[in-house]
């Protein structure tokens, strides 16, 4: 049931982060920790106040402007990253909670084990379909789409996956699925159909 | 957001210890909803304990046949889980219905029993809220209420509970395992939040300093069938305007076993044990089925905006229970 | 040379897209010049009234916090058209989320804290912010959006609907509806040496140069605005808005780059709105359809700091021929937030109310939709008489209907069952106006082959940059690979807001009229370029913004098909068609995409989108992104766009129409029509969410 293969390798059915219990080394009261992650496989060693999401640290402190701030509360999905492979919004994500972990952003996607160095095949299909306009949710639409097709890969199942289908195998990805399943990036410009079938192109 | 102190507890008495009960403190886990109310200034911790490495993070079958999960089993892991996927598909169903991918991936279990309302009015520093401060009135009540309560609310609130998984726990008979100063103690998933009454700023019966340490599922009865179904604005990525968890198991074509939850509707997950009641020793039929869900209905006080909501359960249950009736 | 001349109309890759896949593309606040703060607006918590009193000690007591600019504090400035942009002046304040403070920090968090810290008081005076309880105080503007008048009548309109054997009299309602573009408003501004460099998130960064001279009293010259990449606007960012100027304020006040960016929830309350429309429609026809009179009467709300008129009746000046017509609009100012553009002002919930009460007239006369619109397709414009300078509304019903099957259908409501889910398919026509603007443009040959076009064209995500080098490529006769465009700033040649569907064909006349220009003088240059290549200009103006003859409108076709959850209510889209005749096409795939996208946006507007006002606050209550739904994932298709070859020689040199707002045109209604033939249940009121169908079913 465990496994744990590294920030951009198959999840698996259970996932944990990296085991990592270790108090903050800052003195009780402060409000601000030295945190170590990993960012597109570059160390990075950065004080942080608590109150900094990973969001703001990779576009305010890191330059990574990338991952978008749509909406800052969870509700739009443009700052999804990848944090030991799993796509989460960065917004929610205190920064100082990540410590030790590793983060891909899209600026990183291209270097990734799926990638050519150059472009990961989710961004050349995008380009490919025509799969964005305004190209500000499109961070956020490559990078769940990368962890996306990592769930299904392991067998994670959506809302409308048949519940009669096995729980070991991968779960087809239909444009139901993958609708379902890319329903957390909004995207005002309307590309969702060309998403869509940019995503069934890195399927197939 | 004010300035906070972050803990990165190790075992569940560090955690205990560093939070010790002060108002000030709060529980870190997947911070989807914490880190978002500490944003809009509703929460306004001076401590954070960060439990989210705590060894909580499990799903274990239990020698008595029951499933533990870990607080801090995230969302997705959960509703993925092949235990939870065979044995509980309402409570699958149930998770991967509510908020999306990302947001699953980050959220724990415990804390998905500990998200706040989604009231706008609660949500706003501007507005009358009891729950956020006591004593200051209900803007929602004579407000744009269309989302909020048709069961259970008071004068003083009349807020929703958002979680999908709380409305399954509450149907399969979920026990939440606490620990905390004084040791630690287990609250039926059914009586753990609360209805608002005049102190609507306490969701739940958890104390100051308690932790969520597990929800323990019982196991279902042989044969039985479940399933969860939520009516939202959108397709996906929204909160429930109703929702409805079902476990029914038939013998012979007679109900033996039903346990019925309804979401979107209270300020708690809404376990209609009237509904139960009607089918228990039934043999289902579209009409009974019907009926048993107006014997739970029959007690709700829509607000001026939300008459829709009762109507709406009423067929959404019946529609739920008549299909698992036909399955099971 | 002559094997170039195709560049138009091809499907050429947007020449950004690589750098909005890589993450490379900045947008408006990722620029953090060396000591930049950031900046975050208290705003009024109250609908009408005055600042009593606003303290911001416990603000600066704050770690990281610079100051906090109030009405007292804060820079005077100069006079402007636009008094939503009269930000902390006076203590005033004009509706719910007005900016009474600014915090600055040095950090995000510190800024958000400070502004939290802020106290202020009110002393408030009774307001009304509700549109239907204020109806009586309505009035009739001297014109609305647009420059159209008000009201427009011909014939006598009442007395051929009180005579007209077959009538509809129905009444439609719209919310208030939020543009939320993706990218929030924001906007990084920079003092130095007298000089004052603003990126802003904008659709036209000429507008915003000249209004902060004004403001800020500054010769345009020492003003730059820079919109490389603008996460859309949808009209919201079609004007300054006041985040450029908090920004600006900021800046100004502790001479160091700041950086602002409004929340979702200030957002909704400042940038502009769709104002919710009341909507009467009259329809009186003979026995075969003919119509002798067409009466729209739309009722909306502005707010007290503006006058903005939803200019919902206007379509109905365009759309079919009548023996008389009534168009008119009434309009309650309220103490709401100031409504603005939003995709297709007018057209959209106007035509949504036309075409839904076409319907309704198809469906009491027995007669299929889309013979109804063909029998009462004009020869001219009917309220101006004029000629269409190209009108193809009834090819594209036709080829619509060809394409989606049509001709299958079973027009009787509430017969086709699923299980729980019944299904229905409905049809709308789409319009919207031809709108130009002058425009300047320079095209320079460079030695080494590259033609470089300057134009300050901003891309909000339609491919500004690829048309573009297309327009160029075509006039010069040249490879379009061979053509690089430069926009976003107003260091380029001044041009107009990408906006009202007129963007492309405004900065792509006078692309092609400076090309032409340099064309002719590669012809009769003899040797060697020049190092600095050789450069035309152009400027549109005396031609752009000519009166033309004719009646010029895009038209289109739109279809749906949807599923109805009897038990829950619940409307799901299962295919959406359009069919456009919007002249010539000058890039397939990007055109695509912006039919698609509106389509996508009227789905959202029949379904799932709707603003609330708050009675007791006046504010939008629950407008983030988790309280007021546009369309995710889930709720979209597979979406047809297509078009059908339209040559006109009225418009511009390129032969185009705009493209970006048709696609939301007549989509709710589409959709509102297919839920009736499903259902049999005529629903007047959007969205189409599960409350209201399910009660109504």
């Amino acid at each position: 049931m465990e496994s744990n293969k590294g920030p951009h390798g198959d999840p698996g059915t259970t996932i944990r982060y990296a085991p990592w219990p270790r108090p903050a080394d800052s003195p009780p009261g402060a409000t601000g920790s030295p945190v170590t992650l990993s960012v597109n496989d570059a160390p990075v060693e950065v004080e942080v106040d608590h109150r900094t999401t990973l969001l703001d640290l990779l576009r305010e402190r890191l330059a990574l402007t990338g991952s978008k701030k749509g909406c800052d509360h969870g509700q739009c999905g443009a700052c999804t990253v990848l944090v030991d492979g799993r796509r989460v919004n960065s917004c929610l994500l205190l920064a100082v909670a990540v410590d030790g972990c590793a983060v891909v952003t899209v600026e990183g996607l291209a270097r990734t084990e799926d990638a050519d160095g150059d472009l990961h095949p989710i961004q050349r299909a995008f380009l490919e379909r025509d799969a964005f306009q305004c190209g500000y949710c499109t961070p956020g639409q490559l990078c769940s789409a990368v962890g996306m097709l990592a769930e299904a890969r392991s067998g994670q199942p959506s809302v409308v996956t048949d519940p009669d289908l096995a729980a070991d195998g991968p779960v087809p990805l239909t444009d139901e699925e993958i609708r379902e399943r890319m329903s957390g990036n909004l995207c005002r410009c309307g590309a969702y159909p060309h998403i869509v079938e940019a995503v069934q192109d890195v399927v197939s | 957001m004010k300035p906070v102190s972050y803990l990165r507890a190790g075992s569940v008495e560090e955690a205990a210890s560093a939070h010790g009960g002060r108002t000030e403190a709060r529980y870190l886990g997947g911070g989807t909803n914490l880190v978002d109310l500490m944003k809009l200034g509703v929460e306004r911790p001076e401590v954070l304990v960060d439990i989210t490495r705590l060894p909580l993070d499990d799903v274990r079958e239990q020698p008595d046949g029951s499933v533990r999960v870990g607080a801090t089993v995230r969302n997705s892991d959960l509703a993925a889980h092949p235990l939870i996927r065979e044995r509980y598909p309402v409570v699958s169903q149930a998770v991967l219905s509510g908020a999306s991918g990302q947001l699953r991936n980050m959220a724990t279990t415990g804390g998905n029993l500990l998200q706040r309302t989604r009231c706008a009015y609660f949500q706003d520093l501007a507005k009358a809220c009891n729950k956020r401060v006591p004593g200051s009135g209900c803007a929602a009540i004579e407000g744009v209420n269309h989302d909020h309560a048709v069961l259970g609310h008071s004068p003083h609130c009349v807020a929703t509970n958002p979680s999908d998984l709380c409305v399954a726990l509450a149907a399969v008979d979920a026990v939440v395992e606490l620990a905390g100063p004084g040791g630690g103690r287990t609250v039926p998933a059914t009586e753990f939040h609360r209805l608002p009454g005049d102190q609507p700023e306490l969701d739940t019966v958890i104390r100051p300093g308690e932790l969520i340490t597990a929800v323990l599922l019982p196991a279902l009865p042989h044969g039985a069938v479940s399933h969860y179904r939520k009516v939202r604005e959108r397709a996906s990525y929204a909160f429930a305007l109703a929702s409805v968890a079902a476990v029914l198991q038939l013998e012979d074509g007679e109900i033996r076993h039903a346990g019925v939850a309804f979401g979107g509707l209270a300020h708690r997950p809404w376990r209609a044990r009237r509904t139960e009641a009607a089918l228990l020793g039934t043999r289902p039929s579209p009409e009974s089925v019907a009926r048993a869900v107006e014997a739970e209905l029959a007690e709700a006080v829509p607000l001026r905006d939300n008459a829709y909501k009762v109507t709406l359960a009423r067929d959404l249950a019946t529609q739920v229970l008549g299909s698992l009736s036909t399955t099971a | 040379m002559a094997s170039h001349a195709n560049a138009l109309g091809a499907p050429i890759e947007r020449r950004e897209g690589r750098a909005k896949v890589t993450g490379e593309a900045l947008y408006a606040t990722e620029y953090t010049p060396p000591g930049c703060l950031y900046a975050w607006p208290v705003t009024a918590t109250v609908a009408r009234g005055r600042i009593a009193s606003l303290d911001i000690a416990d603000a600066l007591a704050l770690p990281d916090v610079v100051d906090v600019l109030t009405p007292e504090s804060a820079p005077r400035l100069g006079t402007s058209d636009d008094a939503t942009l009269a930000v902390l002046q006076d203590a005033k304040v004009p509706h719910h989320g007005w900016p009474v403070a600014v915090a600055i920090a040095d950090t995000i968090e510190a800024a958000r804290a400070a502004a939290e810290a802020v106290r202020v008081t009110y002393a408030t005076e009774p307001h009304e912010s509700v549109l239907g309880d204020n109806t009586a105080d309505a009035y009739r503007p001297e014109e609305a959006n647009g420059g159209h008048p008000a009201e427009r009548r011909r014939g006598e309109p009442e007395e051929a609907f009180a005579a007209a054997p077959v009538r509809v009299d129905v009444r439609y309602r719209v919310p208030p509806l939020h543009n939320h573009p993706m990218e929030p408003h924001g906007a990084t501004v920079n003092w130095h040496d007298g000089r004052l460099t603003v990126y802003d998130s904008s659709q036209g960064s000429d507008t915003v140069r000249s209004v902060l001279a004004d403001l800020f009293g500054l010769p345009e010259e020492q003003v730059t605005v820079i919109s490389e990449h603008v996460g859309g606007g949808f009209g919201s960012k079609g004007t300054p808005r006041p985040h450029v100027v908090l920004a600006a304020m900021a800046s100004l006040h502790t001479g160091r780059p700041v950086k602002l960016a409004l929340s979702r929830r200030q957002l909704t309350e400042l940038v502009g709105h769709r104002a919710p429309t009341e909507h009467r429609l009259r329809l009186g026809s003979d026995a075969d359809g003919t119509l002798a009179s067409v009466i729209h009467e739309v009722t909306t709300h502005t707010s007290r700091v503006k006058e903005f008129v939803e200019q919902a009746a206007v379509p109905a000046r365009v759309m079919y021929a009548s023996g008389s017509s009534l168009t008119d609009h009434k309009v309650a100012a309220l103490d709401v937030p100031t409504p603005s553009w939003m995709r297709a002002p007018g057209e959209a919930p106007g035509m949504y109310a036309l075409e839904s009460a076409v319907d309704e007239l198809a469906c009491a006369l027995g007669l299929d939709p889309i013979e109804l619109r063909a029998r009462n397709e004009p020869g001219r414009e009917p309220d101006s008489g004029l000629p269409f300078s190209s009108r193809h509304l009834v090819e594209c019903l036709r080829e619509g209907a060809r394409r989606f099957g049509w001709a299958d259908r079973d027009p009787r409501p509430g017969i086709r069952r699923e299980g729980a889910w019944l299904t229905g398919t409905g049809v709308a026509s789409a319009t919207y106006p031809v709108l130009v603007s002058p425009s300047r443009a320079t095209v320079t040959a460079h030695p080494d082959g590259l033609h470089v076009v300057r134009v300050n064209a901003t891309d909000i995500g339609t491919g500004a940059r690829t048309v573009l080098a297309q327009v160029a490529a075509d006039a010069l006769g040249v490879g379009v690979e061979s053509v690089r465009t430069e926009i976003g700033s107003t260091g380029l040649p001044q041009a107009p807001l990408a906006g009202g569907s007129s963007g492309t064909a405004s900065w792509g006349w006078a692309v092609h009229d400076a090309s032409r220009a340099l064309a002719g003088q590669l012809q009769c240059h003899t040797g060697p370029l020049p190092p600095d290549g050789l450069t035309a200009s152009a400027d549109t103006k005396g031609s752009a913004d000519q009166k033309s003859a004719y009646a010029r409108h895009a038209f289109g076709a739109h279809f749906a098909q949807v599923a109805v959850d009897t038990g829950t209510g619940e409307v799901r889209v299962r295919r959406l068609l359009g069919v456009y005749a919007v002249g010539r096409v000058l890039n397939a795939r990007t055109a695509t995409s912006q039919f698609i996208g509106g389509m996508v946006m009227g789905l959202g507007m029949a379904l799932t989108e709707r603003g609330s006002v708050d009675p007791a606050s006046g504010a939008f209550i629950g407008s983030d992104l988790a309280g007021y739904h546009v369309p995710a994932h889930a709720d979209v298709p597979a979406i047809e766009a297509h078009w059908i070859e339209e040559r006109d020689d009225h418009l511009n040199p390129m032969g185009s129409k705009g493209i970006g707002e048709i696609g939301i045109v007549g989509t709710a209604a589409a959709i509102g029509n297919a839920v009736h033939h499903a259902t049999g249940v005529r629903f007047r009121e959007l969205p189409l969410t599960p409350d209201r169908v399910h009660g109504g079913l």
